[in-house]
């Protein structure tokens, strides 16, 4: 062999052996993230939230079975692939956490501060309600299609603020959501981060929130992970039930529109 | 605990639950610890020291028992998946030791017969760290031993 | 005394043997963590658990905190049939026990 066929063959190997160590990184993570699918705690969340939607409680001593999250009152087959939705009864477009508490209060008599009161459980001894419940509707649209129609003119409006949000720099950093999520190939240090401008991006992102985070050791839903993303570009608290939140999701699940609603799921 | 369901149990093969649970000396609730909880094995430093705790010694590497289900690179070591399976005839017991943590021994499994001797569970990992498997069979110790890297994770998923 | 929420247990026949999957609720606080006031969060572990199958025991373990959160097991026994009972029973570190029941499917 002439030199420089040499030289181009170890160059040829080094590259081949970089290439195969970093495709062997992302498999193994892969592989992590599979076998942690077998077993996931949120099935413990799903339980408790269906227990929740059936019993009696709040000073008006009724239950969930009375709250329409969008397909009729007590309907949660296929509900959350279908939210956020304009709902007329409350004037706005609601997600499933905002239409939880509208129901907490007009349904079973709380006051919305003590509804709203504990949004992100930590531990067994404040274990969050609103979570449960969300796990519980959310796991009864898995293998439904995401079909969020923007029908209604509140509805456009929704997903148009969102949009904007989602371009929106700002915070000490001038960070917008686009920042991280707007491009390929973009990760944080071992995590990929997912393209939520490209369908496939959007779809796969959505679909697998409310999520077991193994790193919290607790169920979050979409309103957390929005709320922690807010506090990791260091913008100021993204309210709970927020027409902020709502327009955001509104945004993110219509783009995840055909995507199969596989939640609730388990990420790091 | 209901009459119907201790009926059932008892016609269900002659043994109660409360048989069982004296036999294998649970405690009535209310006292300080699992009765039979080894806890020198559990606060063992060295792999040489848990066996010892746990009543043996010496134990040999062994091919015959290996890792399934088990990722070489956990992005959080909150949960790391490990799976152990024996291949050692007359397996007893299997335990799971993780070097680097501040006590070893993370789990004993006792083997009756007629149960496979493979198993998998979730342990916590402080820190990338060799993942020992600790078999005892027909009153002998073996090991096999896997490196899992943990990740210090980035802020999204 | 049962406490907690209750575990999510899965038997089913693979072959001739019954493989069973469980999900527990509980904390596993190894007890080196500190909470927001800088105190540490005291141990509070399960120790000890039992399945059995038709009352006879098909697994015994030991765990210490280094079991994960919620901890998941996952295990396989010769025999068993369609609504066979599996019960798993947990004791953890401050004498809390808790039992439960699922049929083979």
């Amino acid at each position: 062999m002439t030199r420089l066929s040499w030289l181009a063959a170890l160059a040829g190997m080094a590259c081949a052996s970089l290439a195969s160590a970093q495709t062997s990184t992302t498999d193994e993570i892969a592989k992590y993230r599979a076998a942690l699918q077998d077993g996931n705690p949120a099935e413990l969340w799903e339980a408790r939230g269906e227990a929740l939607w059936k019993a009696k409680r709040g000073p008006k001593q009724v239950t969930f079975e009375g709250c329409d999250v969008g397909k009729g009152p007590g309907v949660v087959k296929g509900a959350y692939a279908e939210l956020p939705r304009y709902f007329a009864d409350a004037d706005r477009v609601m997600d499933l956490e905002t239409r939880l508490v509208w129901c907490m209060v007009r349904l079973q008599g709380y006051s919305e501060a003590d509804a709203k009161k504990n949004p992100f459980g930590n531990g067994s001894d404040k274990r969050s309600d609103l979570e449960a419940l969300t796990a519980y509707v959310t796991s009864e649209s898995r293998g439904v299609k995401m079909n969020v129609a923007l029908g209604h003119p509140k509805e456009v409006e929704a997903y148009r603020v969102g949009e904007k949000l989602f371009y929106y720099r700002g915070g000490t950093h001038d960070f917008a959501c686009a920042t991280c999520h707007g491009e390929d190939g973009k990760r944080i240090r071992l995590q990929d981060l997912p393209n939520l401008m490209k369908t496939e991006g959007a779809q796969k992102a959505y679909t697998t929130w409310p999520a077991y985070r193994v790193s919290q050791g607790e169920l979050r839903t979409f309103e957390w992970r929005l709320y922690d993303c807010f506090r990791q570009q260091r913008f100021p608290e993204l309210v709970y039930d927020s027409d902020a939140a709502i327009a955001l999701t509104t945004y993110l699940a219509h783009n995840a529109n055909g995507g199969v609603y596989d939640g609730p799921g388990i990420k790091r | 605990m209901d009459r119907g369901r201790r009926k059932a149990l008892k016609s269900g093969g002659g043994l109660t639950l409360a048989t069982l649970l004296a036999a294998a000396g649970w405690l009535p609730p209310g006292r300080a610890q699992a009765e039979g909880w080894n806890k020198s094995a559990f606060e063992a430093h060295s792999l040489g020291e848990s066996v010892k705790a746990l009543g043996g010694s010496d134990p040999v590497q062994s091919k015959d028992i290996e890792f399934f289900q088990t990722p070489e690179i956990a992005e959080n070591g909150a949960v790391v998946p490990v799976g152990v399976t024996s291949r050692i005839p007359k397996t007893e017991s299997i335990a799971i030791l993780i070097e680097k943590n501040p006590n070893m021994l993370a789990a004993v499994f006792d083997i009756p017969p007629g149960t496979e001797p493979a198993l998998s569970t979730r342990v916590k990992m402080a820190q990338t760290s060799n993942v020992y498997a600790l078999v005892k069979a027909d009153g002998r110790y073996y090991v096999a031993a896997k490196e899992i890297k943990v990740t210090l994770g980035g802020c999204g998923g | 005394m049962a406490i907690g929420e209750p575990m999510k247990i899965r038997a089913a026949l693979a072959g001739d043997q019954t493989e069973v999957k469980v999900l527990m609720n509980h904390e596993m606080e190894t007890g080196q963590r500190k909470d927001a006031q800088g105190q540490t969060i005291p141990a509070w572990f399960i120790q000890s658990v039992m399945a059995t199958w038709n009352g006879k025991a098909v697994l015994s373990a030991q765990w210490g905190t280094a079991i994960a959160k919620n901890p998941f097991l996952s295990f396989k026994f010769k025999g068993g049939a369609k609504g066979d009972k599996i019960l798993i029973h947990w004791v953890d570190s401050r004498g809390d026990q808790r039992t439960d029941e699922a049929v083979i499917a």
